[in-house]
C-alpha cells in the first residue's frame, strides 16, 4: 500500500491555481490579505469556468499570463529550481529552461483542477514588522471528513510590492523539491540535458491528461 | 504473520542490488539507498500487478455513499486514538477538539456514519505514533522503505508498529477473518485517495524514487511540527 502522501500531493492543485489565478490587483499591501483575495478569486472562478475544470492546458495558459504572472517572480523561481548551473545558462537556455519549468507547473495541476467543488479557504493570519523582506503566509483548505490541505506561500517584497515566490503543499517546498530533482539530471546530462528531460516530462504529461 | 513480514524483510535485502540513475547524489538522510530502492520497486510491481486495480474497481463499482460512510467510520475510531495522541504530546486543546469530534460523531453522527462535526468546524487532525516520538524529540533516523507498507523511517517504523498494536479498529473487531476484511478496506480506501494524484505525482518526480523519497520525508517533517516545522533555508547561489 503506498502512503497517504501520495494522495495529499495531489492537492498541489490548489497551492499552484491560487498562485496563478491572481485577479488584477495589486500585490500590495498585507501579504495575507493579497492571498486571501487570490484564493477567493481562484475558487470563484473554478466555479464559473467548466473548461478550467476540464484542463484545458491552453487556456490555463493564457489566463496565467494575463492574470498570475504580474504577482509571481517566476525568473527567481526558475533560477532557484535549477540551482547553482542557472548563472552557468546562456540567456537562451535560460528562457528555455523558464518556459519549461512553467509548463510543468501547469500540467501539474491541471489534471487535479476539477477536484475543486466543495472547499473553502483559511487563511491564517501573519504579522509582519515594516523591515520584514521575506515571509511565509499559511493557508489551509478545509474539506468535509478529512484533514485540510496545508498551502503556504513564500514571499518577497521588493520595490514595495509582494511577489510568491515558492509554494508549499502538505509540507513540500516545490521549488525546493525540483531543485533536488534538477540537480541530478544536470549532473548527467548539463543543461541541455535538463531542457530535454523537461520537454520529455511534459510531453508525457500532456498525453496522459487528454 | 510478524515472522513473515520478517523473512519478506530478508528476501528484500537479498534482492537489494537496484541500479542508481544517471548523475545520482546520495542523500544523507538515505544511507540504505540500494535495499531501499529494491524495495520500493518491488512494492511498485505489486502495485501495477493488485492493489491499484482493486483500488480502481472499488472507486468505480462501490456505491459513493457507502465509500463516504465507511471512510467515516473508520476516521471516527482513528480519532479515538488521536484524541490519545495529543494528550501524550501535551497539546489538551488539541485533544479537546479530536475528543468532541468522537463524541459528536458517533452521536449526532450515526455511530460515525457521518461527520458533523467538521462542518461545526471541528477540524480533523493528523496524528500517529511515530509524529507523537517526533514530539518528543526522537528524530526520523534513516529513510527505510517497507515492504508492502511503503515509505518510512527508523522512527516512523516503530511508530508503526505501535499504531497497529494500539489500533482501536483492532479493538472493536476480534482477531481473524472479519478484521482481516477490515484492515483491507481500509488500505483500499487509502490507495482510491492516490489515484487522482498520480499525474501530479509523475510531475514531481523526474526520478520516481528519490520524488517520493523527498516528497514523503518533507511531509513527515511538517507533520511532526503540526504543519510548521522550522525553515530549512534554500541556498541562493
Amino acid at each position: 500500500m503506498f502512503p497517504s502522501i501520495k494522495r495529499q500531493l495531489g492537492r498541489m492543485v490548489l497551492v499552484l491555481m491560487s498562485a496563478c489565478w491572481a485577479p488584477s490587483l495589486l500585490a500590495q499591501g498585507a501579504p495575507d490579505e493579497f492571498i486571501r483575495s487570490i484564493s477567493q478569486s481562484v475558487l470563484d472562478d473554478l466555479k464559473a469556468d467548466r473548461s478550467l475544470q476540464t484542463g484545458d492546458i491552453e487556456r490555463l495558459n493564457l489566463l496565467v499570463e494575463r492574470k498570475v504572472m504580474p504577482y509571481v517572480d517566476f525568473q527567481r523561481m526558475t533560477a532557484l529550481a535549477v540551482g547553482r548551473n542557472w548563472r552557468a545558462a546562456s540567456p537562451e537556455q535560460q528562457r528555455l529552461l523558464m518556459q519549461e519549468f512553467r509548463r510543468l507547473l501547469l500540467l501539474t495541476y491541471s489534471g487535479a483542477v476539477r477536484q475543486v467543488n466543495d472547499l473553502t479557504f483559511q487563511v491564517r493570519p501573519v504579522r509582519t514588522k515594516p523591515d520584514d523582506d521575506e515571509i511565509v503566509v499559511r493557508t489551509q483548505v478545509l474539506r468535509l471528513g478529512r484533514e485540510p490541505i496545508q498551502i503556504d506561500y513564500r514571499m518577497q517584497k521588493s520595490s514595495n510590492s509582494w511577489k510568491i515566490f515558492d509554494l508549499n503543499i502538505m509540507g513540500l517546498w516545490l521549488v525546493e523539491h525540483y531543485r533536488n530533482q534538477f540537480a541530478q539530471i544536470v549532473g548527467a546530462s548539463g543543461i541541455d540535458g535538463l531542457i530535454q528531460s523537461l520537454r520529455d516530462k511534459n510531453q508525457t504529461l500532456a498525453a496522459s491528461a487528454k | 504473520m510478524l515472522r513473515r513480514f520478517v523473512l519478506l524483510l530478508a528476501l528484500m535485502a537479498a534482492a537489494g542490488c537496484a541500479h542508481l540513475p544517471a548523475g545520482h547524489i546520495g542523500d544523507p538522510r538515505d544511507p540504505w539507498e540500494r535495499y531501499n530502492r529494491a524495495v520500493f520497486e518491488f512494492n511498485d510491481t505489486l502495485d501495477r500487478a493488485v492493489v491499484k486495480p482493486v483500488a480502481e474497481a472499488y472507486r468505480d463499482y462501490v456505491p459513493e455513499l457507502a465509500q463516504r460512510s465507511l471512510r467515516n467510520v473508520f476516521s471516527n475510531l482513528r480519532d479515538v486514538i488521536i484524541t490519545a495522541h495529543q494528550l501524550l504530546q501535551g497539546k489538551p486543546q488539541a485533544a479537546v477538539t479530536a475528543g468532541s469530534r468522537v463524541l459528536i460523531n458517533s452521536t449526532i453522527g450515526a455511530l460515525g456514519l457521518g461527520d458533523p462535526a467538521s462542518e461545526m468546524g471541528l477540524i480533523k487532525t493528523n496524528e500517529d505514533f511515530g509524529q507523537t516520538f517526533g514530539r518528543w524529540g526522537i528524530g526520523p533516523g534513516p529513510y527505510f522503505v517497507l515492504p508492502l507498507l511503503g515509505p518510512s523511517t527508523v522512527r516512523d517504523t516503530i511508530g508503526t508498529l505501535a499504531d497497529f498494536n494500539f489500533d482501536p479498529i483492532g479493538s472493536v473487531f476480534e482477531q481473524g477473518a472479519g478484521r482481516n476484511i477490515v484492515y483491507g478496506l481500509i488500505a483500499i480506501d487509502r490507495r482510491k485517495d492516490l489515484l487522482d494524484a498520480q499525474d501530479t505525482i509523475e510531475a514531481l518526480s523526474f526520478d520516481r524514487y528519490s520524488g517520493v523519497r523527498d516528497a514523503w520525508l518533507a511531509r513527515r517533517r511538517s507533520l511532526a511540527h503540526d504543519g510548521e516545522p522550522p525553515p530549512l533555508k534554500i541556498k541562493e547561489d
